[in-house]
């Protein structure tokens, strides 16, 4: 009988992945370390969606423990549940599971912040109320203990009615593994007891549910007492008529607003809590505290804004350098493999001219893209979004907006579309739709490509002072597309979206520095969607613009260069007959593309832009540039490289030859200007007017935006132009 | 006096908030109650908006709010 021997190996090491068997989610403020314990928790197991019907993007992500596995749900990161925000209301439908393709959590995981206990506590008072478990992690306790925080756990669980409470260090992962053993039984244990701060409002609304015909859930009815006159309230109402709810209120509320009136018995009990839990030690205040504090004195502060602004653009132009010019090289190696291995006709001509030259020309922007998120990443994370927000605010007042509004403003410096989303956080309905319209003006990483191929191609690079030239030419796009946003909120704030200046209410957090594994894992997320549309609509649109300027083939044109080369060969020899043998070679590939169908299209339209000095190839790649404004870099690539056989020189050098017939150059500095101009503030993305169109629940404002930017582009190039022409 | 009179590093209480004036609820939400303790951080250019903290949290707040809250100050300890 032969002997068998068993070699345990641990789970993790052979990645045995478990079937998830309950959903939790993840709920605390803003800056509380959540997102940094999820990702420690789920690792790269993790999916980014959107829920339904909403803008809010989903994260959720499977924890492997010992013997089973978890859906981990991460909410947005709010202060309360009010129900103003779509933050808020997201957070309250998932947990009660009335969100549609989202599992109904069986319990919560709640992050409190160690140096935010206060805040923190209170969102938990209002948990505790939705009769769900809840287990709470004790985030960033080392930070606490730096700054001689002591806080005793045990009485801190005594007072939450036993919840229970586990210490972690995201960073390190300092108690992360007690956290994931109770992770296991968090949903068989029993939900909280009502806080004792306030149980007159839990009674209240359960004496309210005796009495309603279909049963609602406690948080609902809170909420709709908390919130008269906002559609939480309306079905309370229709169920047990308005007189008994209005009744109920003002034995809760008196004459104040309700939720002043929460805020004051919650912090009231915080308070208290907080005095048997939570010691102060006398601390001197460290080196690094102190800097900080000077560095947010008015003056530093804003200084160091303008100073961070400006390493990001100058870290977007030089540092991408290196980077571009391999992934130039690598295209131009593999269209030259391509050229030499098939033969000359449509599919070398599609593989080199349509593929290659199509995407690679979006994908060495992939560096700057690359850097410019980094930027803004770190910027969120460490919290510095926010106080950029604080110190932006009085400017933001002037347009009629709030400091709210910058959040949304620096995300579109990478893309509009999270921007346009980030606006959520905008209580304020007209600033929100202001703010939403005045995003997509600011230079989105979309917009670099164009601007680096012009400005490179026709700018000198020549200093003036300590400062580059070509690096002014692009500071002064920025600031054109920062002013021209800002001049589009004040003029909607003042007409149709009239009304009062929005409030400004936010919680600044403290400088940290930003979390390897968030930053790395967003960047990710950032690239992955970058690169998918690269692979996917610029791809499509590349190929379709490439058989465009490649149909019809027009055979007198190809027979007539035959005839020329034959003559040509036994006329000349060596050098003079390469040199002429070139020339034809060109001149019938521009005949080619000029009948083309885009060749016709662009000459169909020229005369529209004839007044801003662009010929019809210019003209045919801002037309297909309209779906997505980075295919237009792909489209001038492909309508060069097409029409222009010379050696292999880059876009530039082609852009810089391109002439009228009469032999004038295209590209003169105050055409390229206006060019620059026009693309600074057309809108030129059917994703930005799709999410405007989501986000505003209406057609009207997208149609509004693309018509107004692109007028407003126009007129701007027509004007440069026509102006810088004369002088 | 209000919270708009306050100087830089000064401690004081809240005793009232008027809490009917626009904007003042969220700032309530957000743990500017009576009985809290607050201290005056910083400001913006201009002196608005204020940075204030309270239980080592910093809070944004425009100067027309601060003047809705009535503040009595403490005896600073150093």
């Amino acid at each position: 009988m032969a002997e068998t021997s068993a070699i345990y190996v641990p789970v993790e090491k052979i990645g045995i992945r478990r079937r998830v068997s309950t959903t939790l989610a993840i709920i605390g403020n803003p800056n509380s370390g959540k997102s940094t314990l999820f990702n420690r928790l789920t690792g790269l197991r993790q999916t980014t969606a959107n829920y339904p019907g909403v803008t809010v993007e989903k994260h959720s992500g499977t924890v492997q423990l010992e013997s089973s596995a978890i859906e981990l749900i991460d909410l947005p990161g709010i202060y309360c549940l009010g129900g103003h925000s779509a933050d808020e209301r997201i957070a309250v439908d998932v947990i009660l599971g009335r969100m549609a393709d989202t599992h109904a959590p069986s319990g919560l995981l709640m992050i409190l912040d160690a140096t935010q206990l206060y805040q923190g506590l209170y969102l938990l008072q209002q948990l505790m109320e939705m009769q769900v478990p809840i287990i709470v992690a004790l985030t960033m306790t080392d930070v606490a203990t730096a700054k001689g925080i002591d806080i005793s756990i045990e009485v801190l669980q005594r007072q939450l009615g036993g919840i229970q409470i586990f210490p972690v260090v995201a960073t390190t992962g300092r108690g992360l593994e007690a956290l994931k053993t109770a992770l296991e039984s968090v949903a068989e244990s029993a939900p909280p007891q009502v806080p004792e701060s306030w149980p007159e409002l839990s009674r209240t609304a359960d004496r309210l549910i005796q009495q309603t015909i279909t049963p609602m859930q406690r948080i609902d009815v809170i909420q709709a007492l908390l919130h008269p006159d906002s559609f939480h309230s309306k079905p309370l109402e229709r169920q047990l008529g308005s007189q008994l709810v209005t009744d109920s209120r003002n034995a809760l509320f008196g004459v104040e607003p309700p939720q002043a009136v929460e805020a004051r018995h919650r912090y009231q009990w915080v308070r208290t809590v907080l005095g048997e839990v939570q010691r102060q030690a006398p601390m001197l205040e460290r080196f690094e505290a102190k800097t900080l504090r000077w560095l947010n004195r008015p003056w530093p502060a804003t200084v160091l804004f303008f100073a961070v602004m400006a390493l990001i653009f100058q870290a977007v132009f030089s540092w991408a350098t290196p980077m571009m010019n391999g992934i130039d090289a690598a295209a131009a190696t593999m269209s030259a493999w391509v050229a030499a291995h098939l033969p000359a006709g449509a599919i070398s001509s599609f593989i080199t001219d349509g593929v290659i030259a199509g995407v690679g020309s979006v994908v060495i922007f992939l560096p700057q893209i690359l850097i410019l998120f980094l930027f803004i990443i770190v910027l969120e994370d460490s919290g510095y979004l926010a106080r950029a927000a604080f110190l932006m605010d009085r400017v933001m007042r002037s347009v009629g907006l709030s400091g709210q509004s910058v959040i949304p403003m620096l995300s579109s410096f990478a893309c509009a579309v999270p921007a346009i989303m980030a606006a959520r956080v905008i209580s304020d309905r007209r600033a929100r739709i202001a703010t939403i319209l005045a995003a997509p003006f600011m230079t989105c990483s979309a917009r670099l490509p164009i601007y680096a191929l012009l400005i490179a191609a026709f700018v000198p690079d020549e200093s003036v002072g300590w400062l580059n030239l070509q690096g002014l030419v692009l500071l002064g796009l920025y600031l054109m597309g920062i002013l021209g946003g800002l001049a589009t909120a004040w003029l909607l704030k003042r007409t149709a979206l009239r009304g009062p200046k929005p409030d400004f209410a936010m919680a600044l957090p403290e400088f940290r520095w930003p979390n390897l594994q968030t930053v790395s894992i967003k960047l990710m997320d950032r690239v992955r969607i970058f690169l998918r549309r690269a692979g996917t609509i610029i791809f499509v649109v590349a190929i379709i613009v490439w058989a465009l300027a490649y149909f019809p083939r027009d055979g007198g044109i190809e027979t007539g260069m035959q005839n020329a080369v034959v003559q040509l060969e036994s006329t000349l020899a060596g050098e003079p007959l390469a040199e002429e043998l070139l020339r034809i070679e060109n001149e019938a590939a521009a005949a080619q593309l000029a009948q083309s169908y885009l060749g016709r299209a662009g000459k169909f339209i020229e005369p529209v832009f004839a007044p801003l000095g662009w010929d019809w190839r210019v003209s045919a790649a801002v037309i297909a540039g309209f779906p997505a404004r980075e295919v237009v870099v792909a489209v001038m690539g492909t309508i060069y490289a097409v029409g222009d056989k010379a050696e292999v020189t880059s876009l530039v050098d082609k852009l810089r030859s391109a002439t009228w017939p009469d032999g004038r150059p295209v590209f003169t500095l105050p055409m390229v200007l206006g060019l620059l101009l026009f693309y600074a503030w057309c809108l030129q993305c059917a994703a930005t007017l799709a999410v405007i169109r989501r986000e505003t629940n209406s057609w009207r404002w997208p149609i509004f935006a693309w018509t107004y930017m692109t007028v407003l582009g126009y007129t701007g190039a027509l004007l440069i132009y026509q102006i810088g022409s004369r002088l | 006096m209000t919270l708009r009179e306050m100087q830089p590093g000064q401690k004081v209480r809240i005793e009232k908030v008027d809490a009917r004036q626009p904007g003042v609820v969220r700032l309530m939400v957000l743990g500017l109650v009576e009985g809290a303790e607050i201290q005056f951080e910083n400001a913006a250019i201009g002196g608005d908006p204020m940075e204030v903290s309270v239980f080592g949290t910093a809070i944004s707040i425009r100067k027309q709010q601060a003047g809705y809250f009535s503040v009595s100050p403490l005896v600073s300890n150093g």
